[in-house]
């Protein structure tokens, strides 16, 4: 585990996927894995492949990734002096925090009127994207690599070209009365 | 840089855009269609989430100040992605003050002078009604659990060649096998074969006023990848302009005018309304759909797990549709499906403290996700959304290669608007917690705001001038010449699905705008059928610069 004050792009990784795995969190990776914080089976968003999604270009937020990772640091600082706890200092500031302190910690950072709010979601929304639909892959080939975001949620197969289509789709009966006040094209009247 | 001219110069290609391209140009004017977007057909939208494929080339997610909205972009545009499900609004909803405290709708448009319009679009878009067979497994719970509570459902009208559609739930990402009856089967090949002239990937900035009454419209070329990049600028000039960029771009376009232009109407960019649109998740206890609802599915094995399975809306609860309620108390519910990547962050996990949208409990509500429904709630919002400051180019800041970017719109709800919101929550709650059927939260609206795929009102029609930005013919107010045809002209929330109103609408402004361009001088003439049955296949020219 490097210093904080050694590698920046190191400091920057560990720093984005405790991020992306406060969002979306999973196992540790490794018995010293400290990015991620642990508090979930399976893998997270980190596993998912948010570090990959957040530094495609086609985000528009890959330029903004060292400033939000350095401010995050800050944040972190701050607020651990605000509640009187102690950074361990083998890791950057948001990564020495617990998952509890890092929940509360972006719950703030992205919360209506904070002046950075913008910045965060988009954070997120990134993180979650790498987990809810590897937007960074095409979705067959995640699917053929057992991405860990779709299996979990149980996202279907595709047919052998590529494409989906559910034969079965209907329970094919009548299940409720129509509205009394409905035109006979299927309008409210 | 040369300037081109023609009789009428149309900005964007969805409902209002198409309908108003293919009259006039079937009527004998020479029309040009200024279309961001790019234009897509069948192959070309793929089942995929990566970003630069299917979702992000067609969509446009706007995040404001408490309020997103989501958009078509590309020829077609909210047809493209749309669901396809088209009610007529009901009788009482053109009868609606919302905040101005008398009718909202210019005395000439109720119900009845509207259905024969209503008869002309579903004509065009071929709105049929479905079968208990076409309903799919959501739409079906979603009707058994309104009849287990007491309520009724219908399947809703849809334009979908159902013989077509395999339910593969993309529909979203536009169409791949050709089902969904979009703008590109109908008003656009027809409008194309009487000559209108479509550019796709010409984003247009602003219009000028000319010295003898007629507008110059200055618009930018669009890189076919990255939509930040901007690849070149031209100007056409026109005797009328039909605007129809949508109600979350033609106010901006015209705020961005104003220097060119003069004055706008003081309701251009005011009394946006969002449809009045809330979502809600239900996390589904399939056992208990199995016992309560007695459904199932393959032979007993699964109640439900059908989340992923379908096509948009199907079903529809309209029991609060009832015009003897108070205004803000009326509502329907829809049943329907959003792909992970465009809402699955916006749902919250049941029983946890706030923010409940991300950690611990929000992934094992991802796990059951295959058991959601999501119901989509349609009230009567305030028209209380206010656009701000045009941005330099289009109508957000581009943040993403294609799809994300950062607007003006600022959008503060009203208690009004709170509590038909509240209303609608707890009406979904009664019918699906009924019995441990399922756990319900509204999606969050702390992250993007609310959330609207429904923008309207933003440049409305009406008979007061202070309140409405054009007259009850889409003229925009001090401007003759100009016509607004799409949502931003529908005066408020129709707590139903908008499209077919804003089409109704766009038919019906028709004949005045020919009236306008005649007296401009353009030899057109008005009385061209709906486009029925033009083509089997989409018009498209594939992805032109
Ligand atoms: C996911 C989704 C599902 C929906 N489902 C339904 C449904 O089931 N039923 C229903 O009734 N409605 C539905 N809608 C809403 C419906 O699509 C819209 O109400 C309708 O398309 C609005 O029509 P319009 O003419 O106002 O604008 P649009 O259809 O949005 O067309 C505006 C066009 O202008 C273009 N444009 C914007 N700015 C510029 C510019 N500066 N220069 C050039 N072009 C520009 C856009 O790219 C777009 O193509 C849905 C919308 C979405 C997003």
């Amino acid at each position: 585990m490097g210093s904080p004050t050694g590698d920046a792009e190191e400091i920057q990784v560990l720093t984005l996927e405790a991020y992306a795995d406060t969002i979306i969190p999973g196992e540790r990776r490794s018995a010293d894995d400290r990015a991620i914080a642990g508090v979930a089976p399976g893998g997270g968003a980190v596993q998912a492949g948010a570090l990959e999604m957040l530094n495609d270009p086609a985000t528009g937020v890959t330029a903004g990734l060292a400033p939000l990772s350095q401010t995050l640091n800050a944040h972190a600082t701050a607020y651990a002096a605000e509640i009187g706890l102690d950074l361990d200092g083998t890791v950057p500031p948001f990564v020495s925090l617990s998952y509890e302190h890092r929940s509360a910690l972006i719950a703030r950072l992205v919360a209506p009127g904070h002046p950075e709010k913008d910045g965060w979601v988009l954070l997120a929304l990134f993180s979650y994207m790498a987990y809810d639909s590897a937007a960074h892959m095409h979705t067959t080939d995640a699917i053929a690599a057992g991405h860990p975001g779709l299996l979990s949620m149980g996202f279907g197969k595709p047919d052998d070209d590529g494409l989906w289509r559910f034969r079965e789709h209907s329970y094919g009966r009548a299940l409720a009365r129509p509205h009394p006040n409905t035109t006979s094209s299927g309008s409210p009247a | 840089m040369t300037v081109e001219s023609t009789d009428v110069l149309v900005v964007g290609s969805g409902f209002g855009g198409a309908i108003a391209a293919y009259h006039l140009a079937a009527g004998g004017a020479r029309v040009v269609v200024l279309e961001r977007g790019p234009w897509l057909s069948g192959k070309d939208f793929e089942h995929d989430f990566l970003l630069g494929s299917s979702y992000t080339r067609v969509f446009d997610f706007v995040a404001g100040d408490g309020m997103s909205v989501l958009s078509g972009n590309c020829v077609g545009g909210g047809s493209v992605v749309y669901f396809a499900a088209l009610p007529r609004a009901p009788r009482f909803t053109f009868e609606r003050h919302g905040s101005i405290g008398r009718r909202m709708w210019p005395s000439a448009i109720n119900r009845d002078t509207l259905d024969p319009w209503y008869d002309r679009i579903s004509e065009a878009m071929v709105v049929e009604q479905q079968t208990w067979d076409d309903v799919t497994f959501a739409g079906g719970l979603w009707a058994a659990a309104c009849d287990h509570a007491g309520r009724t459902a219908n399947p809703v009208p849809v334009s979908v060649d159902l013989s077509k559609c395999t339910n593969c739930n993309w529909m979203m990402a536009g169409c791949r096998f050709d089902a969904k009856r979009s703008l590109l089967f109908s008003y656009i090949p027809a409008a194309v074969s009487h000559g209108a002239d479509i550019r796709p990937l010409h984003e247009v900035q602003r219009i000028e006023r000319k010295d003898d009454g007629s507008y110059r419209v200055r618009y930018t070329t669009i890189d076919e990848v990255d939509y930040r990049v901007h690849t070149g600028e031209g100007a056409i000039d026109a005797k009328i302009i039909v605007l129809a960029a949508g109600a979350g771009a033609t106010p901006v376009i015209l705020k961005r005018s104003e220097e060119t232009l003069g004055a706008m109407p003081h309701a251009v960019g005011r009394y946006f309304s969002g449809n009045g649109e809330r979502l809600n998740t239900a996390v589904l206890n399939e056992d208990r759909v199995r016992d309560v609802l007695g459904l199932s599915r393959a032979g007993g094995r699964i109640a439900y797990e059908a989340n992923q399975i379908g096509k948009g809306p199907v079903v529809a609860n309209w029991d609060k549709l009832d015009a003897s309620l108070p205004e803000y108390g009326r509502f329907s519910l829809e049943q329907l499906y959003f792909p992970p990547g465009l809402g699955t962050i916006l749902a919250q996990a049941p029983g946890v403290a706030d923010p409940a949208w991300f950690g611990p409990a929000k992934k094992r509500m991802l796990e059951q996700w295959k058991s959601w429904l999501i119901i989509f709630q349609m009230t009567e919002d305030d028209n209380e959304g206010v656009f701000g400051p045009p941005p330099p180019t289009g109508n957000a800041f581009r943040i993403s290669q294609q799809m994300l970017g950062r607007g003006p719109l600022s959008y503060d709800p009203t208690p009004n608007t709170l509590s038909g919101w509240a209303a609608a929550d707890a009406e979904v709650k009664d019918i699906l917690e009924r019995d441990g059927l399922a756990e319900v939260t509204a999606w969050t609206n702390d992250l993007v705001g609310a959330y609207t795929v429904h923008p309207l009102a933003s440049c409305r029609i009406g008979d007061d001038p202070a309140t409405s930005a054009l007259d009850d013919r889409h003229e925009l107010r001090g401007h003759p010449g100009i016509f607004v045809t799409d949502g931003s002209a529908v005066p408020g929330a129709l707590t139903v699905n908008p499209a077919l109103t804003i089409g109704a609408l766009a038919e019906r402004a028709i004949p005045g705008i020919v009236r306008a361009a005649r007296e401009r001088g353009v030899a057109v003439d008005y009385g061209a059928p709906v486009p029925v049955g033009v083509t089997s296949t989409p018009m498209t020219t594939g992805v032109a610069g």
